[in-house]
């Protein structure tokens, strides 16, 4: 039997739009983190690490509480957009989201922090404003390792399955994705199905973290 | 013109005593050096001007606008202060070129200003072939001259220098030292300059703040500085100088003079303020105004010949007590042949009084 690979490529859709959202998201935070100091910044590197740690299920839990149709915001989304935001590709992505963010806040801080100060100071001395100084230093100078947490950020993404499962339900050819597809198979005695899928996972995978790593070596020279 | 009084505590910390920086500085146009042991509060004095750290008290003032007010609550961000600061490290951005790092720094100005601007530094500091280069194709002195061209592009109304000289070489300090002297004269603005070795900058310093603990504990022109550095720990920081401990034996304040004994030996002194007969005091001279005799005579003592150096310009005779007196190798040579026993003459106006 044919593989289908649409599992595949909404699994890659996902991935890249949470990526790209949580690379917005991420670095914001990872500079206030790293610039600012304010109340409750503790509990804010807590609440942004917490991802990594809670098994995916809570978090699935969670975010049906808060985005399920039950809920002030997924009511809200229900009657702006006309249809429920739970059980679809979209649903899909803030599950990715919310894997993606704590490795990206984490790596992009102590990257940004990792920028010698004196540039910074240099910087303002100049007249460049935060944002200028953001843009023009900060950000290029840490672009190596921000890049290499973004491609495992991305894998990571395309990984997730817990959390996708319990708010973006498993309909095949909409919300079916890869990770979630090769479960299926597996479990109903296709794995034969599911081979080329794993493959092509796992190579696609291996080759996002041989890049990352790449990037994470090559330090720019001082 | 920058006036200024700061005020800043850093508590003790487990690796680190406590720290209490309180200054008082005021500074027109010309350089003004911050001279002092590391840790007395130099660099600390120039963040607080360039705003990159916020004292705990005290005001700021540059020409007529206020910078800092610890009491009205105004901060002015570093951005906006026209403060050009010349950082120990260069701080040149590494992946930019010259052109690009002076690009950045003269952002605010309009387009084609900017640009004839950008052209002029480059120019102007010798770096036009350079322009294109990054920081680490660089040379020491061409790193120093393109942070100071990108420092000075925007106009700053004030320029902090933090060490530029270090890691120089001989060659290149001459060099860097005649490029402060023509900005002082070109610039118009108040130019302080953080410095160890200030005998090299003494030429252009118009004011030397001399800095212990996070105080200024002298201010003085660098020849005064040099005839008279108030307390002996300052004479022992700058170096060079006779330290003298005298027994005050009678005081002529109607004449301006004194007799003293120094070393077991009466002689003429200057006319010491505040002492009384019987005080002992402590009194400083150079090298270089002390004379060397062979035989007794008015104000010479006795004394034991330790060494002599050879020096460029001159022989330093060591004697014991740790008396150094300079004198011209011509001199010296005559002096050597006809030597039995060395006698120091000290002219009662080279003896001046410090503090303990």
């Amino acid at each position: 039997m044919a593989t289908d690979w649409f599992p595949l490529w909404l699994s890659l859709e996902v991935a890249s739009v949470a990526t790209v959202l949580a690379l917005g998201l991420g670095l914001w935070l990872a500079w206030l983190l790293a610039n600012r100091e304010f109340a409750g910044k503790d509990l804010l590197d807590a609440i942004t690490t917490l991802p990594l740690a809670l098994p995916p299920t809570v978090l699935g839990y969670y975010l049906l509480v808060v985005i399920g149709r039950n809920s002030g915001f997924g009511r809200a989304w229900e009657y702006v957009t006309g249809s429920p935001l739970v059980f679809t590709w979209r649903a899909a992505v803030l599950a990715s989201l919310l894997h993606a963010i704590p490795l990206l806040v984490k790596s992009a801080r102590a990257a940004l922090e990792s920028v010698e100060l004196s540039y910074a100071r240099a910087g303002r001395c100049l007249g460049a404003s935060e944002w200028r100084l953001f843009w023009r230093v900060s950000l290029p100078l840490a672009r190596r390792p921000i890049a290499a947490a973004t491609a495992l950020a991305f894998a990571r993404s395309l990984g997730d399955f817990g959390a996708t499962l319990m708010i973006a339900g498993d309909i095949p050819g909409r919300t079916q994705t890869a990770a979630i597809a090769i479960f299926d198979a597996t479990e109903s005695g296709h794995a034969a199905e599911a081979r080329w899928m794993v493959i092509a996972i796992s190579v696609l995978t291996a080759g996002i973290v041989y890049i990352a790593n790449r990037l994470e070596r090559r330090r720019v020279a001082a | 013109m920058i006036r200024a009084t700061l005020e800043k505590r850093f508590a003790p910390g487990p690796e680190s005593a406590g720290f209490h920086l309180q200054v008082e500085i005021e500074a027109g146009p010309g350089v003004t050096v911050l001279y002092g042991p590391s840790g007395s509060g130099k660099t600390l004095t120039l963040d607080a001007i360039a705003g990159l750290t916020t004292p705990d008290a005290g005001r700021i003032m540059l020409d007529d606008r206020i910078l800092f007010d610890a009491g009205a609550r105004v901060n002015v961000p570093a951005r906006l202060r026209t403060a050009g600061y010349v950082f120990q490290n260069y701080a040149l951005f590494p992946h930019m070129t010259v052109r690009e790092n002076l690009k950045f720094a003269a952002h605010a100005l309009p387009r084609l200003e900017r640009h004839r601007r950008i052209t002029e530094q480059l120019e102007r500091f010798r770096l036009t072939p350079m322009g294109g280069r990054y920081p680490h194709e660089l040379s020491g002195g061409q790193k120093q001259r393109a942070s100071i061209a990108r420092a000075l592009i925007a106009n700053p109304r004030v320029v902090l220098l933090d060490e530029p000289a270090r890691g120089l070489d001989p060659e290149l300090r001459a060099d860097l030292y005649r490029l402060i002297e023509e900005l002082r004269d070109s610039l118009r603005v108040p130019i302080f300059l953080v410095t160890h070795d200030l005998e090299e900058c003494l030429a252009l310093a118009g004011n030397v703040l001399v800095y212990e603990a996070g105080r200024v504990v002298h201010r003085a022109s660098p020849t005064e500085l040099l005839r008279n550095p108030g307390t002996e720990a300052i004479a022992r920081l700058l170096g060079g100088f006779n330290l003298h401990e005298a027994e005050v034996l009678a005081l002529d304040p109607a004449r301006q003079t004194s007799r003293l004994r120094i070393l077991g030996e009466e002689i003429d002194g200057p006319n010491l303020r505040g002492c009384f007969r019987g005080d002992r005091v402590r009194l400083c001279s150079r090298p270089e105004e002390l004379r060397l005799a062979t035989s007794a005579g008015p104000n010479r003592i006795g004394a034991e010949l330790k060494r002599s150096i050879e020096r460029p310009q001159f022989v330093r005779a060591e004697f014991a007590e740790n008396i150094a007196v300079d004198l011209p190798r011509e001199s010296w040579k005559k002096l050597q042949e006809s030597a039995g026993r060395w006698w120091i003459e000290i002219p009662a106006d080279s003896l001046r009084q410090i503090a303990r």
